[in-house]
């Protein structure tokens, strides 16, 4: 008996030995330890060995067993390996190959600047709000202390409806409008389509953007609309930035400014982009006029405010290097895929 | 606004050294942006004045001579073609190593050009005598300068000196803008009090003396002013024995720095004076005013008139007329008339000097088509207390200049005088408003520059009546401010109270929008809001559409701008034909903008302004494409119920087969389609394009960000197929609707998974096939509820002529 499980140990071993494949290895497993396997008839014959004998007969045969399945567990994950390095082997790509891309679509460069400002002034606690494009003359002159024959009211600019209607030529009606609400202190900026009677070209359009900010408050002064500014253009162009501010006029603040940018060009050196000056002209701004504040409700001895705009095309195009305005209402694919 | 900077330090002494550069960013930060200057003597360098001495043939050349040359320091010998060179005469003459402005045909060269020593024909030229056009300027600035040859200086030139310093070159011209309520700085008096202000400088304004002989103006002349509302002030003085000639060198030279051209010693002054002043003058010939008699009164209706450039207008009642006792000679503060232009002939004139109505002058220029220089400054609205000084010293220069005799006495009609505001002196408070601590001293010290009175008390300002701007305590404190230095002010943060800052909802929607209609593949696109009224019919429209009512500007850019768009569709459209002109490939492009709805025709109140979320695509992609991104979007924004379509949409845009309106809890919500291919030939596109609309106030209500988790079903799913036979004007959405009502409430879903027309199937019908899935949440689906369910929807499904497929 114990020389027969020898044997069969042996040739089971060399049998093992001899399998290149798994399927060889599985008809060993079967031919050894399978339902008519050589393991199994001896099993089978246990029955005649005497019951003395029986536990140890018992006990050697089990010894094989185990070390024949050990043996085939062991080739198996041998043979397991060299498969899966095989299979691997021949599934080797070119990893330069082009990627599949979902094709994804391209925000126009007027709403990246415009998120861009937005982002910096919400940050700094400014409420987004909007105010209607057809407004009324009200709103968008008389309130803002230009009176019924100011120049700026002139045909040439507005484009007019009727005697009272308009499209507005800047943003600054909304500032009114949401005085009028009455809800203080304000932070806000109105960002939203004006429009004015200028023909196309390559820095003008009758219909363009801007971006109005209006904060009213107990002891605003100008010096906090300064600081609010430079804080704004280190954001938005970058932390060297700095900025000059110019007297200027306005007729619903006072006192006005305009704010220059040292150009992200050069950094202030003077070059081709900002016509040698190292200087960018950004933004209009200023101290509300206490007679604007009074018409909209507000006590200019209690409260006072700052307010600013800016044209966001114009930001668009310092920023992103375009030369040419019409650029951004063909909507040429080539164009705007390259934001 | 242009000023000779030498001219304004003639009234600002110790400004001498101040160079063009310090002054330009000087000014600009007190608030006078000068947007650039040009030194008239840049590209001017080594030019002295030269005397001929001698003069000999060239041996080789016709054309040219050979001159001996006094330089001063030397005699050196310069070859010239010049055809008026002779011995004796003094003319600029550039040296070996210097520059001129340009060449002799007047075009100045950025830079200049170098002169250096050389051989002309064989023989040593040290130099070049110049023209007028190499010293960059022209014959009509210089009138005396001959057309063609070298300048010819004055006798009195001294040799050797610096030939720019000569002719006033020496000199730089500084252009300003100038901002709408500084009317006073439309003047080098204006300016020159600025640089003062600037330079903590001494401003000393020319000093008018008394004028006049001992006659009486008001025997020459009267005046009679109908309008004092378009008038307010009018006055005039008489010059009798008028010698006209050339005036001083040194007017000439100011009025050639400011740009305007010398032509004789009454013209000059007029336009001296309005230089200084900022004040238009006019000059009538006195023996062409008819009666002895001006007067001031609106035009009659119709009335034609010529003005002295030999045009002739047709006047309305609303223009102001200067009129002799007969007739009209002038348009008031336009232009004058050519029946009394002053002439070389003249013997006596009528000097005018009055203030007209900017509004009215402005509108007048405007309807007449002619904007000249006079009404330019008039329309900005001036000072009547400055006519007066105008008018004295431009008597004031006839006198000195010899060019007439000025009658004693002036006609000044000037009803309501313009008296100076006084405004309280509040130095905490402009403090307060700019977030500054200026001493009291110093901005009594500006205010003192800039002649703002202070009181001996310390508690008013008198304003002068030329700052017109300066009406409260902001604008002293902007006075402070600008002289203070806006770049002293400091920079801080304001304080109060914290707010939060946020995008409204409806910005926060949009940005959805924007969000999923990029992940889809489209590209946003910037469109204008107005449009062609053409653009109906390219759309094909009805006639009798609502869409047609729109909200018209009444001066608007052309036909092309004129209406405010009611419908998003043509720049959508004009912008994919953009791109499919340009060859462009598979473009996806989506807008958010706003049409316009009027509420009522005629216009009345402010229209409707409805967001729209507009996307079109051509190339790849089809109708179910766009279908899924409006989906997408729906869900994205929390419209999660059924979204319905109905295919009666009735766009003649789009496909009559192909288009639906989105529904969504019954109401329409946009649409989408394919585009008519008559619409397709309209915008030039050989393609099939897609678009889809969505009215975004209805999303702005129905979306809902609120979410809340309602389990992980638990419990196993059955799931039923259903094989159906329908009839081809059955539509899908039809059979779901049936499932929507009638599968109760444990179906749980279900997927179309198979559409087929053909052969197999009987004519007139489709086969479709559904798999539905039921689902309890608390138990297994017993069997009964599915079947119960199913044959709900099969009996509906009959009801449709649908038959289940054998």
């Amino acid at each position: 008996m114990k020389d027969k499980l020898l044997e069969i140990q042996k040739k089971a071993l060399e049998q093992i030995e001899n399998a290149k494949e798994l399927n060889a290895l599985n008809d060993v497993r079967v031919s050894i330890l399978g339902k008519k396997g050589e393991m199994t008839n001896i099993l089978k014959s246990m029955k005649d060995v005497s019951p003395e004998d029986r536990p140890k007969v018992g006990q050697m045969v089990n010894e094989t067993r185990e070390i024949i399945e050990a043996k085939l567990q062991e080739a198996k994950e041998a043979l397991e390996a060299k498969e899966l390095e095989l299979r691997l082997s021949t599934e080797t790509i070119d990893v330069t190959l082009p990627a599949k891309k979902n094709k994804i679509g391209h925000r126009h460069p007027n709403t990246i600047a415009l998120q861009e400002v937005e982002k910096i002034f919400i940050g700094m606690g400014y409420e987004v709000v909007e105010g209607p494009e057809v407004e009324l003359d009200y709103y968008n002159f008389e309130a803002l202390n230009i009176p019924a024959n100011h120049p700026a009211k002139d045909e040439q600019d507005t484009f007019y409806i009727t005697k009272d209607i308009l499209l507005r030529t800047q943003t600054s009606p909304v500032q009114v409008r949401q005085m009028e609400k009455g809800k203080l202190p304000i932070r806000m900026i109105a960002p939203g389509r004006v429009f004015r009677s200028d023909e196309v070209d390559a820095t003008h359009s009758p219909s363009f953007h801007q971006i109005e900010g209006m904060v009213i408050d107990k002891d605003i002064t100008f010096a906090d609309l300064k600081g609010t500014l430079a804080e704004f253009a280190k954001e938005m162009f970058g932390e060297d930035t700095k900025v000059k501010f110019r007297p200027h006029h306005f007729p619903f603040t006072e006192p006005s400014a305009e704010m220059d940018v040292t150009c992200f060009k050069c950094g202030g050196k003077g070059c081709r982009f900002c016509k040698g000056e190292g200087w960018i002209e950004i933004l209009g701004c200023g101290t509300v006029h206490p007679k604007v504040l009074k018409m909209s409700g507000i006590n200019p001895e209690e409260y006072s405010g700052f307010a600013f705009g800016m044209g966001l095309e114009r930001i668009a195009l310092l920023k992103y290097e375009i030369d040419d305005m019409r650029l951004l209402y063909e909507n040429d694919e080539r164009f705007l895929s390259q934001f | 606004m242009k000023t000779s900077l030498k001219w304004i330090k003639s009234m600002v002494p110790g400004m001498e050294n101040v160079t063009p550069q310090e002054y330009m960013d000087a000014m600009t930060l007190s608030g006078s942006k000068v947007e650039f200057y040009d030194e008239l003597d840049g590209d001017l360098e080594k030019i002295v004045v030269g005397q001929i001495k001698e003069i000999a043939p060239h041996p080789d050349a016709d054309k040219l001579v050979v001159c001996q040359v006094d330089i001063g320091s030397e005699v050196v010998q310069i070859v010239t073609g010049a055809p008026n060179a002779v011995v004796g005469m003094k003319t600029p003459v550039v040296l070996d190593g210097g520059r001129v402005a340009g060449g002799h045909d007047g075009q100045r060269v950025e830079g200049g050009v170098k002169i250096k020593k050389g051989k002309l024909r064989g023989v040593d030229s040290f130099g070049m005598m110049c023209s007028i056009e190499e010293l960059g300027s022209n014959c009509d600035m210089f009138p005396e300068a001959p057309a063609d040859g070298l300048y010819v200086f004055e006798d009195d030139a001294p040799v050797g000196a610096n030939a720019a310093e000569v002719l006033g070159l020496d000199d730089a011209v500084v252009e300003y803008e100038i901002t709408s309520n500084r009317v006073d700085c439309y003047s080098v008096m204006g300016i020159a009090r600025e640089a003062a202000a600037t330079f903590r400088k001494e401003f000393v304004p020319p000093v008018v003396k008394e004028t006049g002989n001992s006659e009486d103006v008001n025997d020459y002349i009267s005046v009679e002013v109908k309008n004092y509302d378009l008038c307010k002030r009018y006055t005039a003085r008489v010059v009798k024995n008028i010698k006209i000639g050339p005036s001083p060198k040194w007017m000439q030279e100011r009025l050639r720095a400011q740009g305007i051209r010398p032509i004789n010693n009454i013209v000059d002054i007029t336009n001296y004076v309005m230089e200084e002043y900022g004040q238009p003058m006019h000059a009538y010939d006195y023996d062409t005013i008819a009666g002895k008699k001006i007067v001031v009164r609106n035009a009659t209706k119709g009335e034609m008139f010529t003005t002295l450039d030999g045009q002739e207008h047709e006047l309305d009642d609303s223009m102001l007329m200067i009129c002799d006792g007969e007739k009209p000679v002038g348009i008031g503060g336009i232009m004058g008339g050519e029946n009394s232009m002053i002439t070389d002939d003249v013997k006596t004139m009528l000097f005018e000097a009055a203030c007209f109505d900017g509004t009215n002058i402005r509108l007048s220029a405007k309807k007449l088509g002619m904007r000249t220089e006079a009404s330019g400054i008039f329309e900005k609205g001036l000072d009547p207390n400055n006519a007066i000084e105008a008018m004295n010293r431009a008597c004031q220069l006839v006198e000195e200049l010899g060019c007439g005799e000025v009658v004693g006495g002036v006609v000044d009609l000037y009803p309501v005088k313009n008296e100076p505001i006084t405004l309280p002196f509040e130095p905490e408070k402009y403090n307060k408003m700019l977030g500054t601590n200026v001493s009291v001293d110093e901005m009594l010290d500006y205010f003192k520059r800039l002649e703002l009175e202070v009181s001996a008390d310390k508690k008013s300002v008198t304003i002068p009546t030329f700052r017109q701007d300066l009406l409260s305590y902001a604008d002293l404190a902007e006075e402070v401010a600008r002289f203070f230095g806006y770049d002293k002010i400091p920079t801080t943060l304001p304080s109060g109270a914290a707010t939060t800052g946020k995008l409204s909802y409806k910005m926060e929607v949009e940005n959805i929008a924007r969000d999923v209609a990029e992940y889809c593949g489209f590209s946003q696109a910037y469109t204008y809001s107005f449009e062609s009224p053409k653009v109906y019919d390219k759309l094909r429209l009805d006639k009798d559409d609502k869409q047609r009512e729109a909200v018209i500007i009444s001066n608007p850019l052309g036909e092309d701008f004129s209406i405010m768009r009611t419908i998003s569709l043509n720049g959508m459209l004009t912008s994919l034909a953009t791109n499919y002109n340009r060859r462009n490939k598979d473009v996806r492009l989506y807008e958010l903008g706003n049409i316009y709805l009027p509420k009522a025709l005629p216009i009345t109140e402010l229209p409707e302004e409805r967001m729209q979320f507009t996307l079109g695509f051509y190339g790849e992609g089809d109708f179910f494409t766009m279908k899924g991104v409006v989906e997408e979007f729906l869900s994205q924004v929390g419209m999660t119920e059924k979204v319905t379509y109905d295919p009666a949409a009735g766009k003649n845009f789009l496909h009559p087969g192909r288009q639906a309106n989105i529904i969504y809890k019954d109401t329409v919500i946009g649409y989408l389609g394919q585009v008519h291919p008559l619409v397709m030939k309209n915008y030039d596109m050989k393609a099939d394009a897609y678009v889809a609309v969505i009215d975004m106030p209805y999303i702005v209500e129905m979306s809902s960000f609120e979410k809340k988790y309602t389990g992980i079903a638990n419990f196993p799913a059955a799931t039923r197929d259903l094989s159906m036979v329908v009839p081809k004007s059955v539509l899908a959405g039809d059979i779901e609707a049936v499932f929507e009502k009638k599968g109760g409430a444990y179906l749980e879903s279900y997927e179309l998974f198979d559409v087929y027309e053909g052969a197999q199937v009987l004519t007139g019908h489709k086969s479709m096939a559904y798999s539905l899935t039921f689902r309890a949440k608390d138990k297994t689906i017993a069997e009964e509820d599915i079947t119960s369910a199913m044959e709900r929807i099969l009996k509906a499904l009959k009801e449709l002529n649908i038959e289940l497929r054998a």
